[in-house]
């Protein structure tokens, strides 16, 4: 039972380093701000909770699982405010989003 | 296994680094700083497994609660060009008065 427990949680630590490996990987690689807060939201969602997940099960029922959620539930309420922040002051400082050749935003 | 949890947040942190001082907007440091913030409490709370000292998982609470706040007053500056300034809601209120 130890033993399921353990593999469980580190797949879910690896799988979570995987993630926000790849969500950074995105910051890097994409090509302008909108499509990379996109790829940054993966760090913050499945990145995060999966690591979290991952400590959880290695925790046990104690205080130390406690703080583990609090952290989740802190992250799942201040990362869409950060990320809705942002969009919106982008937006309202005139940062246009990358559009495909040839596509009119006008037109819409 | 936290080891390897580590390595790939430390590989993250430098990405998003990259992402930092490559710019080319204030918003792009922004996210990337956002970005850091998370990670940086997640390194906290695996840091503390890693060496056996839970309690950094307060310091991971304290940094996360210190890295949003931080994000919204430099976003609130950029957009408004003051920190005092009373914003969107406040500007709709009044007129409607």
């Amino acid at each position: 039972m130890n033993t399921v427990v353990d593999v469980l949680s580190w797949i879910c630590l690896l799988a979570g380093g995987a993630f926000c490996m790849v969500g950074a990987l995105g910051l890097v690689r994409m090509p302008d701000f909108y499509t990379r807060m996109h790829a940054a939201s993966v760090t913050e969602t499945a990145g995060a909770g999966l690591m979290l997940l991952g400590m959880l099960l290695q925790a046990g029922f104690s205080l130390v699982a406690v703080k583990l959620v609090m952290i989740g539930l802190l992250l799942l309420f201040t990362s869409p405010t950060a990320t809705h922040a942002l969009a919106r002051a982008a937006r309202a400082r005139g940062l246009e989003p990358l559009l495909a050749s040839g596509e009119d935003p006008s037109k819409r | 296994m936290f080891v390897a949890g580590a390595v790939a947040l430390l590989i993250a942190l430098a990405l998003a680094l990259a992402r930092a001082i490559l710019g080319p907007t204030v918003f792009d440091r922004l996210q990337a700083a956002n970005t850091v913030g998370t990670l940086a409490m997640l390194m906290l709370a695996v840091l503390g497994f890693l060496t056996g000292r839970p309690e950094f998982l307060d310091l991971a609470l304290v940094y996360g609660l210190l890295n949003v706040v931080g994000t919204i007053a430099v976003l609130k500056f950029f957009r408004y060009g003051n920190l005092g300034d009373p914003g969107e809601a406040a500007e709709e209120a009044e007129r409607r008065a």
